[in-house]
C-alpha cells in the first residue's frame, strides 16, 4: 500500500538537492515532524546523504525531527510583543496546557514554543500556528491564551497603511491582495521590454534607487555588475525573508500588491539578463506566500511571465520558495544556501553574488521594497522618482512604526521628513512620554528625544551614527525597562546566530547571559569587548550588527548599565571607535 | 588563477610581492609574521570560522580573516594591533568559557600570548557533552570540540565522501552529529580515521590513546573493544 510519505516523496522523483526544503516542508506539514524513515526516503529520492538532511532539519526552527503536537503554537516575545504581555501569555498558555515551553501535551494535541519577531508588531502580541495537515497561519493581536487553544483566533487584523503619499502602496488595501484586474497591465514591463537592458539599468541608476533591505547598495550598479559577469545563466532573487525585529513593511507589500513586486522582478530580470527568478519568502509569512502564489499564477496565465513574454524573446520563470525559520537566510549568501537545500550558513565574500551567487552563477538579490519601486521608475522616469526625497535618498520610503505610538503601521514617507513629524503627525503621537526610539531594527541604534528633529534620510541618519536599516521605527515610552528590551534583542540574536563563525556563535550567547543576570562587576566592559569583537571580526552582517543596539545603548542609555560601574572598569574606552 | 601576475603590499611595515590570489596568511608567513590560526588546516577547505587569524587591512571597518582574504595591491596590513588583539583575546576568552581546552596546548599558548583571562566569563554556560564511546576505534568528547568543522569536511567532500557526520543545531548549540545521533557503528562511517587526524583538540581520540591516558593496560583496552564487538555481533 502506498503511504502518504511515498506519495509525497514520489512527487520529487528526478529532482535534486535544491528541492530539499520544499520536500521537507511537505513532510513536516503532513506529519508534524520529519522522521528517520522520512529522511531515508528523501535521501534516496534527492540523492543527499542522510546526515546532511538531518543537519538541515536541525538548522531551521520550523522543522522538527521529533513528534510535535497537532497544533504548534509559537508566540513572539521580541521587544514589541514583549511590551504587550507576551511573557504572561506564554506562561498562561503553558499553565493551561500543563507543559513547559518547548514541550508537547501528553495527549499530543499542542506544542508551545517561543518565536522570534513575526513581523506583526503593529498588532502585538502575535503568534504563528502550525496545524498538522494544514500548515501555517499567523494570528494577531492575541486576546487570550484560551483563544489560541480553542482556535477562535484565525487571522491578523489589517495593518494601518498611511503616509504622505501613495506610490509603493498605491491601491494597496489592508485586507486583501490586489488582483491582476485591480492592478492592471504590467505597463512598465511592456515599456522596459521596448528598451535595451542597458537603458533600463541606466534609468534605475539615474533614479538614485538604493537598496531598501538595510545595506543601501545602489540598485542599478548591482544589476550592471551581474549583467557584466560572463555567464550563460543568471538569477534574480527577491529577498522576502523580512525578519528584522520591528519590520513589517515587506509583509504589507507582499500581501497587498504582489503584482507590483512581480512586475518589478520581471523588469529587474530583463535588465540583469536573468531567465530564472526566485522569491524567497520567510516561512512565518503564510498569507504572503499564498497571495504571491496566486498572483504568480495570474501573471503567468496572462502572459507576463513564462516563455517569450509579449513576443519579445524575453523569458522568465519565477519559483516561489519559503524559508523554514532562520533570520540568517535574509543574508543573501545564506539565502543561496537555503535555496540549494543546505544549512543557511553565510558564505565568505568575495566572490560577490553578482559574480558567483546561486549555484555559482551571477545573481542579483533585491529586497521586496526595492523591486516594488522599479515599475514607477520605468513608467514615470528616473527624474520623477529622483525628485522625491533628497539627493542621496531618492524616492519614497516605507517605515514600519511600532511600539508606543497611537497608530502603529506602515507609512510611506518622503525622505527628509523629521522623525518628530512622523511620530506626531503621521502616527498620531507618542503614547506617554518618549524614552527612546530604536531605529533600523534589532541591528539598529537608539535615537533619543533630543534627536527627534533628525530628518529621516540615509545620509542624515548615517551622519549621527544611526541607520535607516530596514526602516523599522520602534518607539518606547518611559514605562519601558530598557534593559528588558536589550535582553530581548540579545535573545533574538542568540536564537538566530547560525553558529558558523566563533565571534557571533559565542558572543551572542555570552551577551545574552550577561544581560539576563544581575550585573556582576566588569559586565559592562565584557559587553563592550564582546560587542566590538562581534562587530569587527564576525563573518557576516548578522554578527557584525548583533551588538549594535547594545553598544548604542551604552552611549545613549548609560543608566541601563549603571548598576555595573562600581567595578573600576568604567566605560573609558567605549568611544574608541 | 593567473599566477604570473604579482601584486605588492605592505604587511607590518614590510613590503612584499606575491602572486595574485595569495592569501594574507600565506603572505604574512612568507615574511615570518606570526598570524595565529585555529580552524585553518592546509588539507581542508578554509571557511574563515574561528576568526583568530583576523588582521587589520587599511584600518577598515571590519577586520579580515587572513586565511581566506586575498592580498590586495597597495594594501597596508597590520597583523597585530589593538583592535586585532582585542578580537583575538575576546574570542579566546569566550572559547575557553565554552569548551574544555585542556587537550589543546596550541590554543593554551595563544591564551598566554594574548593575555586572555581564563576566568573572563563567570557563570557562562559551557558546552558540556557526555563522552561517546560507541565503536572500537575512537571515542568522541564534544565538550572539547571547538567547531572547526574539519572532521565533517574530511568525512565529506574534502576527502572521504562518506558523509557520516553533519553539523546539527544552530548558534551556540551547534554540534557535530551523525544522522539522528545514531551510533557510529550504525552510521556510514568506514573508520578511516581521517577525522581524528585533523581534530585540533582532544575531542576525537583513538581508543587506545584514550585508554592509556586513563591508566588502562593494552590488554584491558583490547578486551574492552573485543567485548563490544562480540556484544554487537550477538545482538544481530
Amino acid at each position: 500500500m502506498k503511504t502518504m510519505l511515498d506519495s509525497i516523496v514520489s512527487g520529487y522523483a528526478g529532482k535534486r538537492r535544491e528541492a530539499l526544503l520544499p520536500l521537507l516542508w511537505e513532510v513536516q506539514t503532513a506529519y508534524g515532524f520529519i522522521s528517520a524513515e522520512a529522511v531515508h526516503a528523501v535521501s534516496h529520492t534527492l540523492r543527499v546523504p542522510e546526515a546532511d538532511i538531518y543537519g538541515v532539519i536541525g538548522f531551521y526552527s520550523l522543522f522538527h525531527d521529533q513528534p510535535t503536537g497537532e497544533r504548534i503554537i509559537r508566540v513572539c516575545a521580541d521587544p514589541v510583543c514583549g511590551m504587550h504581555g507576551a511573557d504572561t501569555l506564554l506562561d498562561d498558555l503553558c499553565q493551561r496546557l500543563d507543559i513547559s515551553l518547548g514541550e508537547t501535551t501528553t495527549d499530543g494535541q499542542f506544542t508551545v514554543e517561543r518565536a522570534p519577531c513575526l513581523g506583526l508588531c503593529d498588532h502585538a502580541p502575535a503568534a504563528l500556528i502550525s496545524q498538522r495537515g494544514q500548515g501555517e497561519s499567523a494570528v494577531a493581536p492575541i486576546t487570550s491564551a484560551d483563544s489560541l487553544v480553542d482556535g477562535t483566533l484565525s487571522r491578523v487584523a489589517p495593518s494601518v497603511i498611511e503616509g504622505e503619499l501613495r506610490v509603493l502602496l498605491e491601491g494597496v488595501q489592508p485586507d486583501h491582495a490586489q488582483s491582476l484586474a485591480d492592478y492592471g497591465d504590467y505597463a512598465a514591463l511592456r515599456k522596459a521590454l521596448g528598451l535595451s537592458p542597458e537603458a533600463v539599468i541606466e534609468a534605475v541608476s539615474q533614479s538614485g534607487l538604493i537598496g531598501r533591505g538595510g545595506a543601501a547598495f545602489p540598485t542599478g550598479r548591482k544589476w550592471q555588475g551581474a549583467r557584466q559577469s560572463a555567464s550563460d545563466v543568471r538569477y534574480l532573487i527577491c529577498n522576502a525573508d523580512e525578519s528584522e525585529p520591528g519590520t513589517f513593511k515587506d509583509r504589507v507589500l507582499l500581501e497587498g500588491c504582489p503584482h507590483r513586486l512581480i512586475e518589478g522582478i520581471a523588469i529587474a530580470a530583463y535588465a540583469a539578463g536573468a531567465g530564472q527568478g526566485y522569491i524567497f519568502v520567510r516561512g512565518e509569512y503564510p498569507m504572503a506566500y499564498q497571495r504571491l502564489q496566486a498572483a504568480l499564477d495570474e501573471a503567468h496565465a496572462a502572459g507576463w511571465l513564462g516563455e517569450n513574454v509579449l513576443g519579445t524573446g524575453f523569458s522568465l520563470h519565477i519559483e516561489l520558495r519559503r524559508g523554514a525559520g532562520a533570520y540568517i537566510c535574509g543574508e543573501e549568501t545564506a539565502l543561496f544556501e537555503a535555496i540549494e537545500g543546505k544549512r543557511g550558513f553565510p558564505r565568505i565574500k568575495p566572490p560577490y553574488p553578482t559574480v558567483a551567487g546561486l549555484f555559482g552563477k551571477p545573481t542579483v538579490v533585491n529586497n521586496v521594497e526595492t523591486l516594488c519601486a522599479v515599475p514607477d521608475i520605468i513608467a514615470n522616469g528616473a527624474e520623477h522618482f529622483r525628485n522625491r526625497g533628497t539627493k542621496d535618498s531618492a524616492g519614497s520610503k516605507l517605515v514600519s512604526v511600532s511600539g508606543h505610538v497611537r497608530r502603529p503601521g506602515v507609512y510611506e514617507i518622503l525622505p527628509g521628513l523629521p522623525l518628530r513629524q512622523l511620530l506626531e503627525e503621521q502616527c498620531g503621537g507618542v503614547e506617554g512620554r518618549l524614552q527612546a526610539v530604536l531605529m533600523g531594527g534589532a541591528s539598529g541604534t537608539f535615537l533619543m528625544p533630543d534627536e527627534l528633529d533628525t530628518p529621516l534620510t540615509f545620509e542624515n541618519l548615517r551622519a549621527i551614527g544611526s541607520t535607516f536599516g530596514s526602516g523599522a521605527v520602534m518607539v518606547f515610552n518611559d514605562t519601558v525597562d530598557m534593559r528588558d528590551v536589550l535582553t530581548r534583542l540579545a535573545h533574538f540574536f542568540q536564537h538566530e546566530s547560525c553558529g558558523k563563525c566563533f565571534p557571533c556563535q559565542l558572543g551572542t550567547q555570552r551577551q545574552l547571559e550577561i544581560l539576563k543576570r544581575t550585573p556582576l562587576p566588569g559586565d559592562t566592559q565584557r559587553l563592550h569587548d564582546i560587542g566590538r569583537t562581534m562587530t569587527e571580526a564576525s563573518l557576516c552582517g548578522l554578527g557584525q550588527t548583533a551588538a549594535s543596539a547594545i553598544l548604542s545603548a551604552m552611549k545613549k542609555l548609560p543608566d541601563v548599565f549603571d548598576r555595573d560601574t562600581h567595578d573600576g572598569h568604567q566605560q573609558d574606552n567605549h568611544a574608541d571607535h | 588563477m593567473d599566477t604570473s601576475k604579482t601584486i605588492t603590499l605592505t604587511i607590518d611595515g614590510q613590503e612584499v610581492t606575491v602572486p595574485e590570489g595569495t592569501t594574507l596568511l600565506e603572505a604574512a608567513r612568507q615574511l615570518g609574521s606570526d598570524v595565529p590560526v585555529i580552524c585553518y588546516h592546509e588539507a581542508t577547505t578554509s571557511n574563515g570560522l574561528c576568526r583568530i587569524c583576523v588582521v587589520d587591512v587599511n584600518g577598515g571597518r571590519v577586520l579580515q580573516p587572513a586565511c581566506v582574504a586575498a592580498c590586495q595591491a597597495g594594501a597596508a596590513v597590520s597583523t597585530r594591533n589593538g583592535r586585532v588583539e582585542r578580537s583575538r583575546r575576546t574570542i579566546l576568552e569566550m572559547l575557553n568559557s565554552a569548551v574544555d581546552l585542556s587537550a589543546a596546548p596550541e590554543i593554551g599558548a595563544l591564551m598566554t600570548d594574548y593575555q586572555a583571562d581564563p576566568q573572563r566569563f563567570p557563570e557562562a554556560a559551557a558546552r558540556d557533552h557526555e563522552l561517546m564511546d560507541d565503536n572500537p576505534f575512537y571515542v568522541r568528547d564534544y565538550s572539547q570540540c571547538v567547531l572547526c568543522w574539519r572532521c565533517v569536511q574530511v568525512c565529506g567532500s574534502d576527502a572521504q565522501y562518506t558523509f557520516a557526520l553533519t553539523l546539527d543545531g544552530r548558534g551556540y548549540d551547534t554540534h557535530v552529529s551523525t544522522a539522528f545521533s545514531i551510533p557510529m557503528t550504525e552510521s556510514p562511517c568506514v573508520f578511516c580515521g581521517q577525522c581524528i587526524g585533523v581534530c585540533p583538540t582532544g575531542a576525537l581520540k583513538p581508543k587506545i590513546e584514550w585508554g592509556l591516558e586513563k591508566g588502562l593496560s593494552h590488554d584491558e583496552i583490547r578486551q574492552m573493544t573485543r567485548q563490544k564487538r562480540r556484544r554487537k555481533h550477538m545482538d544481530e
